[in-house]
């Protein structure tokens, strides 16, 4: 079983996110990048998979600032493989354009499943997993938060909203977005992310062409309207807790 | 290219999910300067009773065995060639665990521009989508060319989009629908057994801030002096400390109390955009800058461990044994 | 003439079997000692042996003198008559067979004559009741008393050797009174009021029958010379061992400041994964164990009801150890990651051992193995996560770490860019705890009440990386400094100042480079202390309230700061009352070695809360005064569960000083 895992560095959203003066993109000065989360959870779950059931993993990232990190992390997990594609600044970039740029990347690594962030939150022009599912060729399946193998195909457990979740079978090769992996992330010791930087080996291959065509034209980039729209209760615990129920008597609640 | 505007109604095992009301009110905002009409498309089998409420001008039907249930295969390879054949100005589609897995193969497939996560639409062709976990707007004007669009609720209440008068329905020819990919086998119901939040009136959600397992206790303690009911945010059930059924959110249930007491929660999108219909929201957080209190009505910053055993002694005091 | 009569109707083959018995004894001791000394080989090796004079200061101190056995009055006097008994019948021993078998044998005289010979009876028995004493003493305790520290040995795990090692000790000395008591009553010496117990025994098994039965006699003597090699033979094979370990220990135990802990070694792979990746010294602490319970006394997670003596983690390596594995695997088979985790690294445990053993670096250790396997709580992975990225344990950004100072008007100097005299390190919980950024400002006024110097890192600072290290991942504990050194490094200050304790423990012990230039690292109340008697600061206010003070772990314990801030309590005109668990015994609020990012699983009674109940019990105590952010968080919030929040207050000694100013 050959698992390749396209994942991504984005904004940190714990650091402030402003919009550059151009007012049509974010303000780069001030980003700090950080894998997608839920392409971490892809990783897990992949990692997951070989521990079960044996098989390759081959993570393939753009080669951002702080890429290395993600990918020796990785390593240390246990991912078998990876790639980095020079030539992407991913920040910006359109979903389209970095499936197009990823698929014939992941097509030489010939993949029995790829495994990607079912969702990224700078993803303005959809999740970039379908998009490479459709120009593999390949099923998709997104919002999953659990894969079983078997020959030939997988076994996922789909979420739905409310609660409900849904089996479904999907013949292999195939694409997966993941949700949430089977185990939240691992943390893994420092001293075995150097270990695996003195092991392991970052190939470096350059995306082709960037094919950007029919990207979003961006009008304005803006800060929804300053958080604090909530009227804020001030005071000792004891005085907030007054006020709340004052509030709630007020309007009918108790 | 038509001035048309296609909804794509989603809905599971026979009830319409509310995100397909509220991209009714979006496309009904979008026609208002693009003209054309508004149309339903209800893919699946006998799906005449779900057109009863959809605020629509028409409603179009594709119905075939293998649309019964919902497939991320089956859909796509349905409503390609309806889109080819009418070259609607605008197909909208939830950014759900539907929508989203049907847009951007479709995107793909017939090589149209797709706009995700779009809260708010105007009659001047401008979309606002959500991004950055609801820290930014990105606006983008409408593709002059057919495209597909994803909408996260929060911008147009689900009663917009409703109507007591079903549209008139006629049904298109369904495509060959063979050799699919990906089988539904079969469906788990959400852990049963405990209370609906969704019906729940008065909800203290626990977000993250809760800290341990232990401290659901002070949440529980409040909810009963108050007579509501304790639900959560993702990462406490992650932790196991409550089940699933609990879950405020994406992939839980949508909530709209008469109050919604949010602690420790910090408001992520899929979070918040479960909760919008809230009456009454107050938050509690330590971070001023949480995006929680964007959409509360009212908000504190103080420790919610300060807080909560002087609301709960209050309440009790004040509710009669 | 008085004289030792040696062999007193001892047949010529008794004679000689002794010295054959005496012979195999010997050689089952040796026997035994090697395969200890083997197994200390297998361990990792541990260079002992510097600064020599400290070590044997420490050596009579503890060893001889057992000083640290005494802290406890009843098992103190009662180990120091059976140890000092013992010592001295074996001296007294010793010297019989050299006046017997080697100056009467090749030099044809005798010294145990005349006056020497009757000091000699005299002094033996004496000593010998001293020793029957301490047994009656010890058998009261364990079979009435029963302490809860000596009961529940954890079965399979040789219960029966404290009892072994009891009645052995009384079988000795009893049978030897008797075996003097009927060589008295037969022979009836002139000077036998000089054994005036052998004499009381003589006198009694007169008055009860015949006492000339020769034949009795010489079957006590078997038994007494029987016992006296079994148990000569048995001490390398039972606890007994600690005779010979303990006092080692004492003397090869490490000279590092208290509060420093020893790096990660690599083996396989960082800490212990397997028994020998235990260095040899900490493989004698293991051996040296006499399963006392002293540790499971003052250990806050045993009292708590959490899943952790460090006693019974003692005797179950122990086994292990000697058993040299017998492949069962020591993660999981021996000791559990629950038991590892419950450790709040507080340091009690090894002030309490009365062998100095070290459990705290044992556990850190074995959590070294747990980190790289991940078998960790997920909220820890996430803490970790958070200092790794972010250099704080919050996950807020490193950019909002001097938030709390936006309301101050003029400016704290930022030390990176300015000299300042006092380099004042926050720590995390000061920088970002929204409760806990009030005392922040509080202090930033008595500093400048003071006229003090100081500045800040602002976004530079990073989690200085104690209890990360205490959780055991060693890798992150070594990024963070390097980040930390690296900053320091360009920085133009005399002195560090912190309100941590956690930070100031490893700034001064594990901060080579901070401190190698002789450059010192302040507790806040060690510099308030100083600048009170110096009278740079004047408190003017008496405050009046009826105080009581709870030493943080790594100020107190940890690094023997116990004078200071009581003084500046005083200094603010608060009269301070004393908890009875107080300075070396205070007990851990419970949140250290990690245990605040923890799951707090289920538990008795909480550190915190025991502890508030403490301090509530105190007539008229109004103020719990705390030094350390920590603590104003965990008992806070105990003094709300434990719904004491009107009876007592918590307050930072450093907000204390702020009111009187």
């Amino acid at each position: 079983m050959n698992i390749v895992v396209p994942v991504r560095l984005v904004p940190d959203l714990v650091e402030e996110i402003n919009v550059d003066p151009g007012g049509t993109a974010l303000d780069a000065s001030w980003l700090r990048l950080i894998i997608n989360e839920f392409d971490d959870h892809a990783i897990e779950q992949a990692i997951l998979l070989k521990e079960r059931g044996g098989g390759q993993v081959c993570i393939l990232a753009p080669s951002v600032e702080g890429v290395d990190d993600v990918l020796f992390t990785a390593a240390a997990k246990g991912a078998d493989r990876l790639v980095k594609l020079e030539g992407l600044t991913d920040v910006g970039l359109s979903s389209h354009a970095l499936a197009r740029a990823l698929a014939p990347a992941i097509q030489a690594l010939q993949p029995d499943l790829i495994l990607t962030g079912v969702q990224a939150h700078t993803d303005l022009d959809g999740p970039v997993g379908p998009l490479i599912a459709e120009s593999l060729g390949f099923p998709y399946v997104g919002y999953v938060a659990s894969v079983t193998l078997q020959a030939g195909s997988a076994s996922v457990r789909k979420e739905y909203p409310g609660g409900l979740v849904a089996g479904m079978e999907v013949r292999l090769p195939a694409v997966l977005g993941i949700q949430a992996a089977e185990k939240p992330p691992r943390y893994v010791a420092v001293s075995k992310v150097r270990q695996a930087m003195q092991t392991a080996r970052i190939e470096t291959q350059a995306a082709g062409e960037i094919d950007a065509s029919g990207a979003l034209a961006i009008q304005r980039m803006f800060q929804p309207e300053a958080a604090g729209r909530a009227t804020m209760i001030d005071g000792e615990p004891a005085e907030v807790a007054d006020r709340i129920l004052e509030i709630l008597r007020e309007s009918g609640i108790v | 290219m038509s001035q048309d505007v296609f909804v794509v109604i989603e809905h599971l095992r026979g009830r319409v999910a509310d995100i397909s009301y509220v991209m009714l009110a979006a496309a009904r905002a979008l026609t208002k300067g693009t003209g054309g009409q508004v149309v339903a498309v209800l893919l699946g089998e006998n799906v005449q009773a779900l057109a009863a409420r959809l605020a629509a001008d028409r409603a179009l039907s594709i119905e075939h065995p293998a649309l019964a249930e919902f497939t991320p295969d089956a859909y796509p390879k349905a409503l390609a060639p309806l889109i080819k054949e009418h070259q609607p100005r605008a197909v909208f589609l939830g950014n759900t665990s539907v929508g989203a897995d049907v847009a951007s193969v479709l995107s793909a497939r017939l090589g149209l521009p797709l706009v995700s996560s779009c809260l708010r639409v105007t009659a001047e062709r401008r979309l606002t989508s959500q991004v950055c976990g609801g820290k930014i707007m990105a606006e983008t004007e409408l593709p002059e060319t057919t495209t597909l669009i994803t909408m996260v609720p929060g911008g147009y209440s689900s009663e917009e989009g409703q109507s007591d008068q079903a549209p008139a329905l006629s049904s298109a020819p369904a495509p060959a629908l063979d050799d699919l990919r990906v089988t539904l086998t079969q469906y788990y119901e959400p852990e049963a057994g405990d209370v609906d939040i969704s019906k729940e009136p008065l909800l203290i959600a626990v977000g993250r801030g809760i800290q341990n397992e232990g401290n659901i206790e002070l949440a529980e303690e409040l909810a009963k002096s108050l007579g509501g009911i304790v639900c959560a945010s993702r990462p406490v059930v992650d932790q196991g400390w409550l089940p699933t059924s609990r879950l405020v959110g994406k992939s839980g249930k949508r909530v709209k109390p008469k109050l919604y007491l949010a602690l420790g929660i910090s408001g992520a999108p899929e979070h918040v955009e479960a909760l919008a219909d809230s009456e009454m929201i107050i938050a509690v957080n330590t971070d001023p800058a949480a995006p929680i209190f964007a959409v509360a009505k009212y908000g504190a910053t103080i420790d919610l461990f300060d807080l909560v055993p002087e609301l709960t002694e209050r309440a009790r005091a004040a509710r009669p044994a | 003439m008085p004289i030792r009569e040696t062999f007193w109707n001892i047949p010529h083959w008794a004679e000689i079997g002794q010295y054959v018995l005496a012979f195999l004894t010997v050689a089952v001791f040796t026997w035994g000692v090697i395969r200890r000394i083997l197994r200390w080989r297998m361990g990792q090796p541990a260079l002992r042996s510097e600064r020599f004079g400290k070590r044997v200061r420490r050596f009579v101190a503890h060893g001889v003198a057992q000083l640290r056995t005494a802290e406890e009055g009843y098992p103190g006097i009662m180990h120091l008559m059976i140890f000092w008994g013992m010592v001295m019948l074996l001296v007294g021993t010793i010297l019989a067979t050299i006046d017997w078998d080697v100056t009467r044998l090749f030099f044809r005289f005798q010294f145990l004559i005349n006056g020497l010979y009757l000091v000699y009876e005299l002094v033996l028995d004496v000593f010998g009741l001293f020793v029957l004493v301490g047994l009656g003493m010890a058998a009261y305790r364990r079979y009435l008393i029963r302490p809860a520290r000596l009961q529940a040995i954890p079965s399979g795990y040789r219960a029966w050797e404290d009892g072994y090692v009891l009645w052995m000790l009384a079988l000795i000395v009893v049978s030897g009174y008797l075996v003097e008591g009927l060589r008295i009553a037969v022979v009836r010496p002139s000077w036998a009021a000089w054994s005036p117990v052998g004499n009381a025994v003589a006198s009694a098994l007169t008055s009860l029958a015949d006492p000339t039965s020769q034949a009795v006699h010489l079957a006590i003597w078997i038994i007494h010379g029987a016992a006296a090699f079994g148990f000569i033979a048995s001490l390398p094979f039972t606890k007994l061992f600690h005779i010979v370990a303990a006092p080692l220990n004492i003397l090869i135990g490490p000279f590092q400041p208290e509060g420093a802990l020893a790096p990660a070694r690599t083996h396989s792979g960082p800490g212990v994964r397997a028994w020998q990746d235990f260095t040899w010294k900490q493989i004698l602490d293991i051996e040296a164990c006499v399963r006392c319970g002293r540790c499971q006394d003052r250990c806050p997670a045993f009292a708590s009801g959490m899943p952790l003596s460090p006693r019974d983690l003692m005797i179950k390596l122990e086994r292990h150890l000697w058993e040299r594995g017998n492949g069962r695997s020591l993660h999981g088979d021996v000791v559990t990651a629950e038991e590892l985790w419950s450790c709040s690294a507080c340091r009690a445990c090894v002030r309490a051992c009365p062998v100095f053993a070290d459990q705290l670096g044992a556990i850190v250790d074995l959590r070294r193995h747990l980190v790289v396997e991940g078998t960790m709580d997920t909220r820890v992975q996430e803490a970790l996560a958070n200092l790794a990225r972010y250099g704080n344990s919050f996950g807020q950004s490193e950019r909002a770490r001097a938030k709390w100072t936006q309301p101050i008007e003029a400016k704290i100097k930022d030390a990176r860019r300015e000299p300042v005299e006092y380099l004042w390190y926050l720590g995390d919980y000061a920088s970002y705890s929204a409760t806990l950024a009030d005392l922040s400002r509080a202090t930033v006024e008595v500093f400048r009440a003071a006229g003090l110097d100081f500045g800040i890192l602002y976004d530079a600072e990073r989690n200085a990386g104690n209890d990360v290290r205490r959780v055991g991942e060693e890798g992150l504990f070594e990024m963070l400094r390097e980040k930390n050194e690296a900053t320091l490094a360009k920085c133009d200050f005399k002195a560090v100042v912190t309100t941590d304790p956690h930070t100031y423990n490893t700034l001064k012990n594990e901060y080579p480079s901070l401190t190698g230039n002789g450059r010192e690292v302040l507790h806040a109340t060690e510099l308030l202390d100083r600048l009170i008697t110096s009278g740079k600061l004047r408190p003017s206010k008496r405050l009046g309230y009826r105080v009581t003070y709870h030493d943080p772990c790594y100020l107190g314990r940890h690094n023997g700061v116990y004078d200071a801030p009581r003084r500046v309590i005083e200094a603010t005109g608060c009269e301070l009352v004393e908890m009875p668990r107080n300075r070396e015994r205070a007990l851990c609020c419970g949140a250290g070695g990690g245990r605040i990012w923890m799951e707090e699983g289920k538990v008795r009674e909480r550190p915190s809360e025991s502890r508030i109940r403490e301090a509530v019990a105190l007539e008229g105590a109004e103020v719990l005064a705390v030094a350390c952010p920590k603590d104003v968080t965990m008992y806070q919030d105990a003094l709300k569960t434990t719904g004491h929040a009107e009876r007592l207050k918590v307050r930072d000694v450093v907000e204390l000083v702020r009111e009187a100013l």
